[in-house]
Parts: structure tokens; sequence; C-alpha cells
């Protein structure tokens, strides 16, 4: 069986290719989103990247408060910022 | 429910050892972890598979984890632990990308190999994206980011900092300096009692060869981020008390040692020593039925992890732990030179400023810390420490600013699904999944 080298996921409505096994905290840095917006505004990126700090967290496949550095991106999956 | 004789929560060194010692002699073991991988902080690896990937022949990962999957422990990864009960059960969940999986995990013995996390504290711009942590900014990689040709300023203090700088570097980064809090008469003296361990520091002369164009500074701390267009980082400043400079970076990896998960140690009630778990020669706690191994117990690093997470699994399995005393007693020797060697400066404390933001959940800036009396009254006021963390990044930020100590720590130990908290309280499973239709 051969894996596919990479996968399509949607950040923010828009598509992006990443290498298999990214996590998706990684493909929102990659794509140069931020995670989630502030309760006061501000963009946020992940800060711990071990499930920690939960600054990762965004909605992934409709999901909300999802820590996105201990997820991997998935064929389809589609990932907004979190607010 | 899922039974088990001991029940191990986390999957790094110290959680590797305990469950492969406990197993290996008879008992029926369970490891927990959260992550998506086994190996803990220390040994994770990339989470992508290149065609030409090996596996690390005789790594010291590499042999724990054979050895944990002879010995026939069980490791569930991807389950977070967000509530315990001394009386012998936990309550796990497990969330994939599509949905999550609630269940209770019954034991006799538990053993607490919980780890550490970084601690973090704030100064002006530390909010911005583009600022990491140090070892979060290396876990970031390991998942896919990449810094490849990206200057990266790595600061704050403790040994991981040249392990995340080599490792940056390996992959690409230009590393525009280390900065280490500690003064470098300390260092100094740190290295020299290295001579005693030819393993550590041969790993220190490894980085320093990976790192032999960065600048090591000593004695100096970042005081602030600077942002360019659409905060987007673009400098810090750097001081050394005596002096302070910009230096241009396009990312800012900063991490201030070490700080133990102990969240579940105190919800089942175990005495504290400090900020660490107290345990015994056997590293029992103060509860019969609950061991501890590793960093909760002080920050002493892979091998008094190993060697600790061994005694608590043999001592679980009933056996003799007396021929690894000496090591362990090194491991404690060694963690408290680290405590001494990277303990954090004065001037740090003067670093946050008024509108500095110190909870990152609740956005909630110093000034309306500063005047308050305690957790109680700021969580009250404020909101402080009350976001989806629960205060594991500010409450160690805030213990150092302002000197308040932890209070009581409740289930659930982190955010979890209202349904979640139905099938702890005994609805049947029939009858959860259909409230979910």
């Amino acid at each position: 069986m051969r894996m596919p080298e990479s996968v399509s996921v949607q950040i923010n409505g828009a598509a992006c290719q990443v290498a298999q096994g990214t996590t998706v905290a990684a493909a929102l840095l990659l794509a140069d989103q931020a995670s989630r917006i502030s309760v006061t505004g501000e963009p946020r990126a992940a800060l711990c990247g071990m499930g920690i700090c939960f600054e990762c967290r965004a909605i992934v496949n409709g999901i909300a408060h999802r820590r996105t550095c201990q997820i991997l991106c998935e064929q389809g999956m589609t990932v907004e910022s979190g607010r | 429910m899922i039974p088990t004789e001991v029940l191990v929560i986390g999957a790094g060194p110290a959680g590797i050892a305990a469950a492969t010692a406990a197993a290996a002699n008879g008992r029926k073991v369970i490891v927990l972890d959260d992550n998506l991988a086994a190996g803990g902080q220390i040994w994770r690896e990339q989470t992508i598979r290149k065609n030409d990937h090996r596996p690390h022949d005789g790594s010291a990962k590499q042999r724990a984890l054979e050895a944990l999957s002879r010995s026939g422990a069980r490791v569930y990864t991807g389950w977070s632990v967000f509530d315990a009960h001394a009386s012998g059960t936990v309550e796990a969940i497990q969330r994939s990308g599509h949905d999550e999986i609630v269940d209770e995990f019954g034991f006799d013995s538990l053993i607490l190999a919980t780890g550490a996390r970084e601690r973090f504290l704030p100064f002006p711009g530390w909010t911005l994206p583009g600022v990491f942590g140090a070892g979060g900014l290396q876990a970031l990689v390991q998942g896919g980011y990449s810094v490849a040709g990206k200057r990266v300023i790595i600061a704050g203090t403790g040994p991981l900092l040249m392990a995340v700088a080599a490792h940056l570097a390996r992959q690409g980064a230009r590393i525009g300096a280390v900065v280490e809090q500690a003064p470098s008469a300390k260092l100094a003296r740190f290295a020299a009692s290295l001579f005693a361990d030819p393993g550590k520091l041969m790993q220190g002369a490894r980085y320093r060869a990976t790192l032999w164009n960065a600048p090591y500074r000593t004695g100096c701390w970042v005081v602030e981020a600077i942002s360019g267009r659409q905060n987007q980082l673009q400098a810090v400043r750097i001081s050394n008390d005596a002096r302070t400079w910009t230096e241009p970076c396009d990312l800012l990896a900063c991490g201030y040692n070490l700080v133990p998960n102990t969240e579940i140690a105190s919800l089942l009630g175990c005495a504290f020593n400090g900020s660490f778990v107290e345990v015994d020669e056997t590293q029992r706690t103060s509860l019969p039925n609950i061991f501890c191994a590793g960093e909760p117990t002080g920050i002493g690093g892979v091998d008094a992890a190993l060697v600790q997470g061994k005694i608590a699994g043999l001592s679980c399995a009933g056996k003799n732990t007396q021929s690894l005393q000496r090591k362990a007693a090194a491991g404690r020797a060694f963690a408290e030179r680290l405590e001494r060697t990277f303990a954090l400066r004065e001037e740090l404390r003067s670093l946050v400023q008024d509108d500095t933001i110190v909870c990152r959940c609740e956005d909630v800036p110093f000034a309306r810390l500063r005047d308050r009396n305690g957790w109680t009254d700021a969580k009250l006021q404020t909101r402080c420490g009350m976001g989806p963390c629960q205060g594991r990044v500010c409450g160690p930020a805030v213990e150092f600013l302002l000197g308040w100590k932890p209070v009581s720590v409740r289930p659930p130990l982190f955010p979890v699904p209202f349904e979640a908290l139905c099938s702890q309280s005994g609805v049947p499973e029939t009858e959860n999944a259909s409230s979910q239709n």
C-alpha cells in the first residue's frame, strides 16, 4: 500500500497542501493564519506545541475548541480560526 | 470501565520505564497519554514520515519503546485524563478529528508520570504570532512547521535552549542568538559539574558543535518583542541590565525552564514539597496507592525520570528497589544543580508592563491583577486563570510575579464536552449515545 505524500486541507476557506503527518497547528502556521482571535480581538498562534496552552485551539471539521497541535491533518479536513 | 492493576498516566521516559518494570514483573498495565505518540516531550519525533525515515536503532527511546512493547503493557495514546479519584478510577477522553470517546479506567495502583511544561513569563509583545515557547517551537517544527531560512532567536533559561537551538539549526533556521538569563559564572560551575557525567557533557559538546557560529549570550534576557506590519514579529529587544539593544528576527522561541504538571496529583490530594509532589524512596506519594515519577517530583531530566519510573513500576510489582537508589540520588542531585543554575533573576519580574497581557485565555492585563490579594480575588474580579488552559500558563507566571500560590484544582482538569460529564455520572452508554442524536 502506498501512502499519498501530501494531503489537502481547507484553512479559512483556502485549499492548502501539506505533507502527510503535519499537525493542524503547523498547517495554520504554514498558511500564516491565526489559530484563534482572542477575547479582545488579537490574532493568536500556537505557543506551547504540546497541548497545554490552548492558544492553538481552532474549529476543526466544524467542532470548536480543538487543540490543533494534537491533531494531524487529514485529506479534506476543514479548519477555521477560532473566535 | 476498563480495569487494570497498574495505571500509568504519561508515556514519557518516566511512564515508559514505570509501565515496563511493572508489566515485566507480572502486573497488568495500561498507559494513558495525551499526545499523538508515546515518548513524551523529550523523545518527541517528526510526525511527518519521510520516505527515507528509519527508526533510530539503538537510541535510548527505541530501546525503551521496545522494552515497553515486550513487557505487555498496553499504551493508549491521544487519551487525556480530566478527572481522577484515589479510590481507584480516572476519567479520560480521546478526541480525534471526528469524534470523542469518554471512558473510565480502574486501577489498584496509579503512577503519575505527567512530566513538565515550559514556564512562560509575560513581557510586552509575548502574545504576537511568531513568539513561541522554546520547546514549543521545536514541537511545532516536529509537527511539520518549517523554519528553513528564518532568523530565530532562542531565549529564556535552561538546558533546553541549546537543544532547541541545535534542532532548529539542523532544520535550516538561522540562529540569531541563544539568549540565556543565567549568569556565566553559574553556567561555568554547572558545566564543570558535568565532568562527572560524560553522557551529558558529550551532549552539550554536540550542541555547541552544531551552533558554532551562533552567539550564546549569557546574563541576557528579552525585554520586548516588536511587531511590524500586521502583527508580524520583526525584532526583539534584549537587555543585560547595563544596556539594551535590538536584534532583528522572524521568530522568537522563549521559555523559562520547566514547571511540573501536577494538576492530577493536586486533585487526588497528594502531599507537596513546594511545587513538587512529595515521594518516598519507592516513589510512593502521601497516598498509599498513588506513585509519582519524573519531573513532577523535581525537574531532573530524562535520566532521573527513567530511574524513578523504573523504581515506581517495581514498587507497584512489590519488588525491591535498593539497587537503584544510588542512581536515583544522583538524579535528585542533578535536579538541585539545575534549579540553582537556572534560578530566575529578579530583573525578570519587571518585564511585565501595566498593559501586558498575563492571562492569554481571558486577555487579562497586569494592571488588573497587581492590586488583587490572591487567586480567588483575581478570579472573581478578572477571570484570570479561568480560561481553557485553567491557569497552566498564567499560574506559574503569576506565582513568580506576585507570589500567589496555586489554589484548589477541580475537575474537569481542562474543558470537555458536556456529554463527557454526563457519562461520568453514571448515565448508561446507550442512553448517553441516544441523547446526542
